[in-house]
Parts: structure tokens; C-alpha cells; sequence
């Protein structure tokens, strides 16, 4: 329950009205307790007297209660309305804002449905928690002190016998509240996981329908929503129990306090109508203590919710502060700036990179990267599927940070900027291209706010997407994305390269950036392509040598280094596992043949021996289909 | 003789968190979401015919009818022992207390019995009822959560296209949750309300007709305040449901779409529209709440004024002699009480219309029509032969247009041979993977028919379509889970062996091995990061495991290096050796194994042949295979 205390700086902004809100509820059930004394009065007073002046004013006193309790209850309400509203809000902006923030290697790890789960559910609950519980375990505890206060003043024996179930319903509580907060946990978890599976039977709807698996689907989600059943009703077995247990006892001694109460009136120690009025205020005090189980359940399951929401929270966010500041890297600056241009252009120095989640004795992902992309230089980087070669384009608008090694900016170490620095430098077109829920134009021009129409009609000729934008039902002011029209896979991704060359960027990333494109549309774009890149340092990830040409040099990453750098040719030539890329056949044939083509060792040129195995693992090309250039 | 015990239950549960049976008073709310103009999806209110949400509540409910009123008889019994314990003082002091003066403490034995009897049973049926209704409810949520997941199963593409998975995700979360609110305390709450309003009224106008009469008078306002409130709130909780929705729409789709987000420095501009969002539901959120109090002091005001105006006239009718005392005191304690139930009846109202905007919502998702409709009678294939395992695939007169208007394929036909393998190429937008969607009954034709060895699809049952029509798509999604399990989509029957036989068919194996757990490695774990390249390969394993009869590749290449490209050709020639395929690649070196090319343009096949024929020839294909020719180097 401790974990509750965590969401004091939320609350505090609306602590005045809560404060403010328990008073009144307070207040308010005080009146409630008051009104029966009142009537009382009324009736063994002025009306048993039959005194028509006193009637009224008993009257007057009791509209005049009525109404005060009538409106202060509402006053509650409306006191905490908007402040509850608005702290759920605030709470979920900040997940929203933080979740935003946390390193991509977060989301690596975490399921969507997972974080969206804490932003919902378990933030109504603490809304609920806030709205209520919070407010009745107090109001019901102070009533419940000033019950037994009276009980004890009353008839002191008999408030005794009526205390007795005090002790071991304390016992009870606690044990329950161990063991609820275990299940509480693991359903509200449960939810996270019904929740990840519900986006990925939609996000991956074609190939459930694609393999007609519904079925198989529909079993994982069942088997899911049957653990989280059982956790419900685990869930409830502890709160039957907790809750028989807090009917039982209470009744039990409110049973004893009669019997006892009886025998003292039969002998003449208590007088009936104090006996009527003992019982009377012991039933007063039913509901707060019957109240007393779903508060704690309620309070529990938002401590859990609470410590949810907070385990993303509590997540660092990428410090966004350079790492070493810029005077320090004013030598490098100088050191590494290359004559011309002004700037040294994108060079890695042995570079390391590791997941972070990675297994400690798996090697790293990228093991020494040494390259250097001059400026204006356009650098396509060749791999076998699989080999880093996103990763290591992720590093430079620093998605993720290098774990050793250095990498620059036009001569400046990268660490020396902000994350936001280096974004803005740095513009990148993802291999999946993703667009949001929009509008077309908005999402070409999401780089930067400063852009114009000019940009945005530059951007989609550059990425040959004019043509079927303006096609669009209301051109580029169409919503695109996932609420709005579907387009292919083709169109996204030259939307996707129209946002990354928008704000001409110093720098451009474009990983696989023709995948899905025809033939056709493919040359039109690199041919204006071609225009952009004369100007931008760039770092292109390719598969097929059409993407390569666009480039001035290729590099070849095998076993986590670049392993040649050189032209196409240049590699074609010299290089056996790029030409097996470039060509599908394995480097052994490909060996053999340019042994046949040129006689005498290959010049290897700046190329170094390639260490891995090829990737087609051996197996023969099939003849007709053996070399495709 | 009771003291007032429950000056406080209205405050109960705030905020909603209850309750709702078929046996609503006054009938529950219809579909507040009746058909609207304008675009339906947009506004998030898909149209589901009148009272559709309390069909769904009651056919929800029908089949535990016997379990539903088993839980009602235990909670009638509980509060029957709970409220016996005014009976017991009376009692008590009437008969228990002269008999003891009389030597005879027979009577008040029997009252000690009684009352820890009574203690025993309101305990141990509130133990019972808690148990029984939570187990209804749970029944109840599974079946509903499992019905909107089946159906958002069965829903077409198209359907997917427009709704997005965040409010997919809001139905199955948020406002399955409203209804839990409704079912775990409206049944409590309905039949304690219920029971307390009829004994007290019958007890008022039993004990002096006159305030009872009375106080049915005050009925009218009541009725007139609760009517007012359940309109009110059921336009609230409506916006609110939507409301909810867009935000948990933009949350997914930052999260999913993080890299981009951070990469272009989204943060800062997201976070300005979700804020928008959030405070819109912030807004009507807060507007619920306000309904709320605003219910509780007028109808507070309302009670409370009754009871002082009946005091008062009971107190002038004791003065003046027509009214014994003892009677006023009874109906003053009572009064008191018969007004108790008002505020939960609202909290009760509160959560039933949350529960039935959020229905209304569950019920327009049910009542959306699959476009592509299982058939009522499945036909089978006819068997194939063992030699040739492939399937003739006949478009007969096919169109097919957009529901919105725009045809993309105008009269089509066409007849793909068995075994053969047929490369489709041409532009974005020549209806290529309308062509591919068509045969793999994504969408059905708008006129005409696609036949699999002369049989409609439309007549195949998904399983047989399945096992005679796959497609691989570009987007290679990967499912939680292992790569094992991701590749055994293909056939959850498959053993290991055949998964790694798969794998090692597309050129997979290598990879899959090097992973941390190998076939075992969760794809969203540790060290599970698989790139686009992998993820089109793992695509592949699955359709290979799958084996079916005709096998569509929607580029599902294009994220292959050209070493993964030829793996996926020699699979093709071997392991579907015989099968009939349809490629889509803009790649011609994916086209040069094809026996057959077709070459599309704006919807029309505009040439058709063998892909060394059309080469040779002068027409659009030859020219593009010179363009890629020099592309290639």
C-alpha cells in the first residue's frame, strides 16, 4: 500500500479540493448521524408534548439538515469532479510524455499493449482509488472512532463485547491484503497480455487471414482470457471470504451485545430504551465497517495499478544532456574537419555496439566500425541480411547509443550533442515505413515546423509521389495512416522518403529506401534522388546493386566490421562475399568464376579477408538463375 | 427501532463502478448509437440497429437466466438475515426480557440462537453470493471479450483498414471493463434497492396510509429527476466512450510507431495533440462526475424535504389527535430509510449507462457484416493429383470496385494453369495486389467469380480455402511468441523438424540458430531483434510449412538481399515444386523463373506470355526488363 504514497505529486495540485472534499464528506455524514437524533427529538419532544411551535421549529431543523446534507454530498462530488478528471489526465499526459522519451530500446522489450494498458485501466482505477477510497477510509474511520467513542461512553462493558471482533478482523485484513495484492497483480498483468494480443491479431490480420487462423488465434486469446478468469475469480474467492468474515463478526457480537443487554435490562441495570438506543447506534456503525472490505480491495488494487504505472515511469529516459560538452570537443572539431567543405562528414572510429538486453556472452552486434562518409559523399552500406546493418544506421540519429567507440558529425563527436541536436542534423528513412494518422502533407513535413508548401511539392517530387498524392481525394490534405485512407506498400514508403528529405538534412539515412517500389517509379526516384544526395552526406542501406549505384562508395559489413569499402566495381571486382551478395551466387562460384574471367589473385585492394561463412550457407545456385546481371 | 444504517451507501462505488441485469427498471438504455450521417468510422459510431445493446446484454446473460436468479434468491436470503436484527430487539425486549423475570430464559436462548444464526448466515451467504456473481460476471466478460475478438477475427480487411486497432483494443478493454463495473455490484445493488423500497413502502403504508400515500406522491419528482439524469448521462458516457478511444488510438500508434517519432522529433507536436485529446476526455470525464453530483443533491434535496414535509404533516396530525405517537415515530424511522436507495439507484444508473454506451459501441462492432462471409454450405476441393499438387485458378468476368466507387479492376478474365508459376508486374496502382487479394479472398469481386479448380472460393470453408490458397505479403508481421511458434502459423500441427525443415528450405535455419534460444528465442525478448530481411524469411518458412495448393507471393521478397531472393526461388522449385504461384515483385529477377508473366496496367492484363517470349518482343515488359537490365549493372 506504501506504493499509494507515490502518487502524491499528481494529487498535489488538487490537494486543496480533496482536503476540502473530505471535510465536507465528513461533515456530511455527521449530519447524516445527527438527522435521527433530530427526529427523535421531534417526537419525544414537541410533538409528544404537543407543541405545535416546537413542531415547526423541529420541522424547520430538519429541512434546514435535509437540505445541508442533500447539498454537501453533492458539494463532494462536485468538488472532486474536474480535480479527479484532471489528475487521471495529468498522470496518463506524463506516461504519454515519458513513454515518449525512453530509448527505442525500451520498446524493444515492451509490448504496446502493456504500456497502453497502464495508461487506461490502471489509471482508472487510481482515479477510482482517488474518488473514493481515499476519502471513505478516512471519513469511515473517523466515524467508526467516534461510534465506538459513544458505544464506550454508552455502556462501557457492552461497547466491549461489541469492540471484541476489532482484533481479529485486523488479523484478517492483513492477511487478505498480502495475499489480494499478489492477484490483483497478476490479473491486472493478465490484462496487459489479453491487451497485446488483441493489437496483434489486427496489426498482423493478414497473415492470421493469409494462413486462415483464426481459430488458432481465437485458442490463444481463450486460453489467455481463461487465465485471467481464473485469476478473477481467485480474486473473488478472497474477497467472499474477507467479506463473509466482516458480516460475521460484527453480526456475531452485535448478537452477544443483545443477549447481554437483555439480561441486564431483565435485572433491572439497563433501561430498554438505552439498550434500543446502544443497538441503534452499534447498526449506525454497519457500513463503515462492512465498507471496510471492497476499500481495502479497491485501495489495493490501486496500489498495484500505482506500482504498474510507475515501473514505466521509473524507467530512465535518454539523458538528453550531450555527454561531454561541446567546448571539450572543440579540438576534434578541428581535427577531424577535412579540407572543402567545412564539415568532416560522417565517420564511425571503432565503433561498438551491443544491445543492452543482449546476452552477456553473445558478441556485440557491431564490433569496431571504422568509416568514414565524406561530405557530400553518398555511402551505401551492403550486408547479408541480418548483419547490423540498421543497427548501425539507428546510431546516428542516436536511437541508440554507440556502446564504444566514437561517432562525428562534420568533425563533432555525437555525444557532444542533444538527442534533438542530432535529430535535426540527422533525417532518416526507415526500411518499415511508418505513417501516422494524418494528413499526407502532414506527414512528409512532420521533420521540421519551419517547412513550407515549397518543401513539401520538392519532397514529393524528389520521392516521385506527387503524382499519386495530388491523386489523393483531397490531395495532400487526405488523412492518411491508420485512421485515415490505406495506401500501399509502395506509396508509404516514398511518403516515407519524402519525410526524410523535407527538411534537407545535413545528413540522410535511407535504409533499403526502394524496396517497394516498381521498377519504374524505382529509376524515376533514384534519378531525382540523385539531386538530393549530390548535396547531403549520406548512408544508404542497399540490397541490390540499383540502390547501390546511387551511391559514390559502398561498404561491406560482415561479422560486425566493415570489411571493404570501395566502389561497386571496385568490389565487384575484388571482393568474392559482395559480389555473392550483389549477384545470389555463392562466394565460392563467384570465386571460381572471376578465377576464369582474370586470371592471377584478385587485387583485393582496401579490402580485408572476409571471415564469416556465406550466407546461402554452400548450396549450389541453381543454374539458370545463378548470376542475374 | 432500526437505526438508520445506511446514510452513507450512496457514496458508494463512486463515480460508476457498478452494475447492470436485463431486468433493468424502466428498461435499459437502447443503442445510443443509432445510424448517423457522415462517415461512421470516423465518428466511432458504427450503426447497430435499436436496442441492439440490451439484446447483447440479454443474450449475454440468457444462457446463465438459472444462475443469474440463484444469486439473486442468495442475496434475498442474506439481506432477509441482515435485516432481521431490528426483529430480534424487539424480541428481545417484548418477550425475552419478562420471560427472564419470570425465571425463563427459554426466549432469550432462543434469541442468543437466532441471532448468531443470523450472524453465521448473513456471513456465509455473502460469502456465497460474492463467489456466485463474481463467477457470473466473469462468465459473462469471458463470453463477451471472446465475441468481440472472434468477430474482429472474422471482419474483413477492409473493415480493418478503417477501424484501427486502438479502438478494436478500446472495445475489448475499456469498455468491456464498464460492463464488468455494471455486473459485479448492479445485481447487489438493483435487488437490495428493489427489496428495501417495497418493504419500507408497504411497511409505511401499512402503518399510517397517509404519509405512505405521501410519499408515493414524492415519486413523481424522483421519477421525473431520474429520468433527466439517465438522459443526460447516457450522452456523456457515449462522448466519453469515444472520447477514450482517440486517445488510446494515438497512444498505440506512437508506441508503435517510436522510431520515426524520435528520429523526426515528434515528441513535442504529439504531445500537444495528445494532450488535446486527453483533455477532451478529461473534459467529459469530469462532465460524468459532475452528472453525478449533480443527481445526488437534487435528488438528496428532493428526500430530504420530503421527509421533513411529512414529519411535519405527521406531527400537526398527532397534535390535533388523529395520529398515535408511537405510529409517527415508526414511519419517521422508515421514511427515513425508504430514501436511502435513491442515491444508489443512481450510482447504479450511472454505471448502466457507461455500460450501455460502451455496449452500444461492442454491439455496432458485432452487428458489422464480414464482407467476405463464411459460406453456410462449404463445398470441397476435389482431391488433387499426387504429380501435379498445384490447382487451376480461373478469374471468371472478375470486377471488382471499391465500396466507395473506385474500380480498380474493370472486366477480367483469366486462367492460371496448375503448377505453373506466374509473375505479375506492372505500376503502383495497375491493381496488381488487387488481383492477389482477390485469389486469396481477402476481398470478394464485385462481379464475377474466382474459381480454384472450378469451385467459387466464396463456397470453400476458411480451413479448406487455407489449405488450397496462401499469401505472403511484404509486411512479414511476427506475433509474441516464439520463432518456432511464429513459423508453425503455417501448420500449428507441425512438429519441430518439420518448422526447422522449413527453415532450412528459405535459408532461415542459419540465422535461427545463431538467435540466443535458437527456434525458442521470443521474437520481443531478449536478443529476439530480427530484421525486415529475417522477418520476410520466417514469412516464408510459415507458407512453406503450410504447403498449399496455389501460393501467392505479394512482394514478399523486397526486403531480401539477393543471396535470401534465390533461397526463396529454390524453395519455390523445390519444396512447391508442382504448386501453382502468383508473384508480384517489382523485382524481374523474381519474374525470370516465372513460366508465365502478365503485365498490368490500370487494372487490364496488357500482355500475358512466357517471360523470354516478352523479352524478346517490343512491348512494356521488354522495355522494363532494359531498364532493370541496366539498373542491375
Amino acid at each position: 500500500m506504501r506504493s499509494l504514497l507515490r502518487l502524491w505529486p499528481f494529487v498535489r495540485p488538487v490537494r486543496g479540493r480533496l482536503a476540502a472534499a473530505s471535510v465536507v464528506a465528513v461533515v456530511a455524514s455527521c449530519i447524516s448521524l445527527v438527522i435521527p437524533l433530530v427526529l427523535k427529538w421531534l417526537v419525544d419532544g414537541p410533538v409528544a408534548e404537543g407543541d405545535p411551535g416546537g413542531a415547526w421549529l423541529g420541522g424547520g431543523y430538519l429541512l434546514l439538515l435535509g437540505v445541508a446534507e442533500a447539498g454537501l454530498f453533492g458539494l463532494r462530488r462536485w468538488l472532486v469532479a474536474r480535480p479527479l478528471a484532471r489528475v487521471e489526465a495529468s498522470m496518463r499526459e506524463a506516461l504519454f510524455r515519458h513513454v515518449q522519451r525512453l530509448p527505442v530500446a525500451f520498446h524493444d522489450r515492451w509490448s504496446s499493449g502493456q504500456i497502453l494498458s497502464r495508461a487506461t485501466t490502471d489509471l482508472q482505477m487510481l482515479r477510482m482509488f482517488l474518488a473514493f477510497p481515499l476519502t471513505f477510509l478516512l471519513v469511515n474511520s473517523v466515524t467508526i472512532l467516534v461510534g465506538c467513542a459513544i458505544l464506550l461512553a454508552q455502556q462501557f462493558w457492552l461497547g466491549l463485547v461489541l469492540l471484541a471482533p476489532v482484533l481479529p478482523l485486523m488479523v484478517v485484513c492483513s492477511v487478505f491484503e498480502a495475499k489480494y495484492a499478489l492477484a490483483a497483480r497478476r490479473a491486472l498483468d493478465q490484462v496487459g497480455d489479453l491487451t497485446t494480443v488483441i493489437e496483434e491479431s489486427v496489426l498482423g490480420i493478414r497473415v492470421v487471414k493469409g494462413f486462415g487462423r483464426h481459430r488458432s488465434q481465437a485458442r490463444a486469446f481463450r486460453q489467455l482470457s481463461h487465465e485471467l478468469r481464473a485469476t478473477e475469480l481467485h480474486k473473488a474467492r478472497l474477497l467472499a471470504a474477507i467479506w463473509g468474515a466482516i458480516t460475521f463478526l460484527p453480526e456475531l457480537a452485535i448478537g452477544a451485545a443483545l443477549v447481554l443487554g437483555t439480561v441486564q435490562v431483565a435485572h433491572g441495570g439497563l433501561s430498554a430504551g438505552t439498550l434500543v438506543a446502544f443497538l441503534s447506534t452499534a447498526l449506525a456503525l454497519r457500513w463503515p465497517v462492512d465498507s471496510i472490505g471492497f476499500l481495502l480491495a479497491m485501495s489495493n488494487e490501486a496500489s498495484t495499478a500505482t506500482d504498474r504505472y510507475f515501473e514505466v515511469l521509473d524507467e530512465p529516459v535518454a539523458d538528453d544532456a550531450p555527454e561531454r560538452a561541446p567546448a571539450a570537443a572543440a579540438g576534434e572539431t578541428a581535427r577531424g574537419r577535412t579540407a572543402g567543405d567545412g564539415g568532416g562528414g560522417l565517420e564511425f572510429a571503432g565503433v561498438e555496439f551491443r544491445y543492452p538486453d543482449a546476452p552477456r556472452d553473445a558478441p556485440p552486434t557491431l564490433r569496431g566500425i571504422d568509416l568514414h562518409v565524406r561530405p557530400g559523399e553518398t555511402m551505401a552500406l551492403v550486408g547479408t541480411t541480418g548483419s547490423g546493418k540498421t543497427t548501425l544506421t539507428a546510431l546516428v540519429p542516436r536511437l541508440y547509443d554507440a556502446t564504444a567507440g566514437r561517432i562525428t558529425l562534420d568533425g563533432r563527436d555525437l555525444t557532444t550533442f542533444t538527442r534533438e541536436e542530432a535529430r535535426a542534423l540527422v533525417s532518416v528513412a526507415f526500411e518499415e515505413p511508418t505513417l501516422f494518422s494524418a494528413t499526407a502533407a502532414e506527414n512528409v513535413l512532420m521533420g521540421g515546423e519551419h517547412l513550407q508548401e515549397a518543401d513539401l511539392r520538392r519532397a514529393l517530387e524528389v520521392a516521385q509521389a506527387d503524382g499519386f498524392v495530388d491523386a489523393l481525394p483531397d490531395g495532400p490534405g487526405t488523412q492518411v495512416g491508420e485512421q485515415g485512407l490505406s495506401l500501399s506498400g509502395g506509396q508509404r514508403q516514398r511518403l516515407a522518403l519524402a519525410r526524410a528529405v523535407a527538411g534537407r538534412p545535413r545528413f540522410l539515412i535511407l535504409d533499403d529506401p526502394l524496396s517497394a517500389l516498381d521498377v519504374h517509379t524505382e529509376a524515376k526516384v533514384e534519378a531525382a534522388l540523385r539531386t538530393v544526395l549530390a548535396t547531403t552526406t549520406a548512408l544508404v542501406v542497399a540490397h541490390r546493386p540499383s540502390t547501390v549505384l546511387l551511391a559514390d562508395r559502398v561498404a561491406l559489413l560482415s561479422g560486425g566490421r566493415i570489411t571493404a569499402v570501395g566502389t561497386h566495381h571496385e568490389l565487384l571486382r575484388s571482393h568474392p562475399e559482395y559480389a555473392a551478395l550483389m549477384s545470389g551466387a555463392s562466394p565460392a562460384a563467384e570465386e571460381a568464376r572471376r578465377a576464369e574471367e582474370a586470371p592471377g589473385p584478385a587485387d583485393a585492394g582496401e579490402t580485408e579477408p572476409v571471415g564469416s561463412p556465406p550466407p546461402a550457407g554452400g548450396v549450389t545456385p541453381r543454374p539458370d538463375g545463378g548470376d542475374t546481371r | 427501532m432500526t437505526a438508520p444504517s445506511t446514510d452513507l451507501p450512496p457514496e458508494r462505488h463512486d463515480d460508476g463502478r457498478v452494475s447492470a441485469t436485463a431486468a433493468a427498471p424502466g428498461g435499459p438504455s437502447g443503442a445510443a448509437a443509432g445510424p448517423a450521417p457522415g462517415d461512421a468510422f470516423e465518428r466511432d459510431v458504427l450503426p447497430a440497429p435499436d436496442g441492439a445493446s440490451r439484446s447483447l446484454l440479454r443474450s449475454l446473460l440468457a444462457p446463465h437466466t438459472r444462475r443469474v436468479w440463484a444469486a439473486a434468491v442468495v442475496l434475498l436470503l442474506q439481506q432477509a438475515a441482515v435485516q432481521a436484527g431490528p426483529l430480534l430487539v424487539a424480541f428481545a425486549l417484548d418477550r425475552a426480557v419478562p420471560a427472564l423475570r419470570a425465571q425463563d430464559s427459554g426466549p432469550l436462548i432462543a434469541v442468543a440462537v437466532a441471532a448468531a444464526l443470523c450472524a453465521a448466515a448473513s456471513g456465509g451467504l455473502q460469502y456465497l453470493f460474492v463467489r456466485r456473481s463474481a463467477r457470473l460476471s466473469q462468465d459473462v466478460l469471458l463470453d463477451l471479450r471472446g465475441r468481440i475478438f472472434r468477430h474482429a477475427q472474422v471482419l474483413s480487411l477492409d473493415f480493418h483498414e478503417r477501424y484501427t486497432s486502438g479502438r478494436l483494443i478500446s472495445r475489448a478493454t475499456t469498455d468491456v471493463e464498464s460492463l464488468r463495473e455494471l455486473l459485479e455490484e448492479g445485481l447487489e445493488e438493483l435487488i437490495s434497492v428493489g427489496l428495501s423500497t417495497v418493504y419500507i413502502t408497504a411497511m409505511l403504508l401499512y402503518l399510517d396510509w397517509r404519509s405512505g400515500a405521501a410519499a408515493l406522491v414524492s415519486a413523481g419528482p424522483l421519477y421525473l429527476l431520474v429520468a433527466s439524469f439517465r438522459r443526460r448521462s447516457r450522452r456523456v458516457y457515449g462522448t466519453k466512450s469515444s472520447a477514450i478511444a482517440t486517445v488510446i488510438v494515438k497512444f498505440t500508434e506512437t508506441v508503435n510507431g517510436i522510431r520515426p517519432v524520435q528520429a523526426f522529433r515528434r515528441e513535442r507536436s504529439n504531445e500537444a495533440e495528445f494532450a488535446r485529446l486527453n483533455r477532451r476526455h478529461q473534459g467529459v470525464n469530469g462532465d460524468a462526475l459532475l452528472e453525478m453530483a449533480r443527481y445526488v443533491a437534487l435528488s438528496g434535496l428532493v428526500a430530504n424535504t420530503a421527509v421533513a414535509v411529512i414529519v411535519l404533516w405527521g406531527a400537526y396530525r398527532v397534535a390535533a389527535g388523529g395520529l398515535p405517537l408511537g405510529v409517527l415515530a415508526a414511519s419517521v424511522l422508515y421514511l427515513r430509510r425508504l430514501y436511502d436507495p435513491i442515491d444508489r439507484l443512481g450510482v447504479f444508473l450511472n454505471s448502466y449507462e457507461s455500460a450501455a454506451a460502451s455496449l452500444g459501441k461492442i454491439a455496432g462492432l458485432l452487428a458489422q457484416r464480414p464482407s467476405v462471409p463464411e459460406p453456410e454450405a462449404p463445398i470441397s476441393l476435389p482431391t488433387v493429383a499426387a504429380g501435379r499438387p498445384g490447382r487451376t485458378v480461373t478469374f471468371e468476368d472478375v470486377r471488382f470496385a471499391y465500396r466507395t466507387g473506385g474500380e480498380v479492376l474493370p472486366r477480367l478474365g483469366l486462367t492460371l494453369a496448375a503448377g505453373e508459376t506466374t509473375a505479375v508486374v506492372g505500376s503502383t496502382g495497375a491493381g496488381k495486389s488487387t488481383l492477389a487479394k482477390l485469389l486469396a479472398r481477402f476481398y470478394d469481386p464485385t462481379e464475377g467469380r474466382v474459381l480454384l479448380d472450378g469451385v467459387d472460393l466464396r463456397e470453400l470453408s476458411t480451413a479448406e480455402l487455407r489449405r488450397g490458397v496462401v499469401m505472403v505479403t511484404q509486411e512479414a508481421f511476427l506475433f509474441s511468441g516464439t520463432v518456432a511458434d511464429n513459423i508453425a502459423i503455417g501448420r500449428p500441427d507441425a512438429g519441430r523438424a518439420e518448422i526447422e525443415q522449413a527453415a532450412k528450405a528459405i535459408g532461415a535455419h542459419d540465422f535461427i540458430a545463431a538467435l540466443p534460444d535458437g527456434y525458442d528465442t521470443d521474437v520481443r525478448k531478449r536478443g529476439g531483434r530480427i530484421s525486415a530481411g529475417q522477418r520476410q524469411l520466417v514469412a516464408f518458412a510459415r507458407a512453406l510449412l503450410a504447403d498449399p495448393a496455389v501460393l501467392i507471393l505479394d512482394e514478399a521478397t523486397s526486403s531480401l538481399d539477393i543471396p535470401g531472393e534465390r533461397a526463396v526461388q529454390r524453395a519455390m522449385d523445390t519444396v512447391l515444386r508442382g504448386r501453382t504461384s502468383v508473384v508480384i515483385a517489382h523485382r524481374l529477377s523474381t519474374v525470370e523463373i516465372a513460366d508465365r508473366v502478365l503485365v498490368m496496367a490500370d487494372g487490364r492484363i496488357v500482355e500475358d506470355g512466357p517471360p523470354a517470349a516478352l523479352i524478346a518482343g517490343r512491348g512494356r515488359f521488354a522495355e522494363l526488363h532494359r531498364v532493370w537490365r541496366d539498373s542491375v549493372g
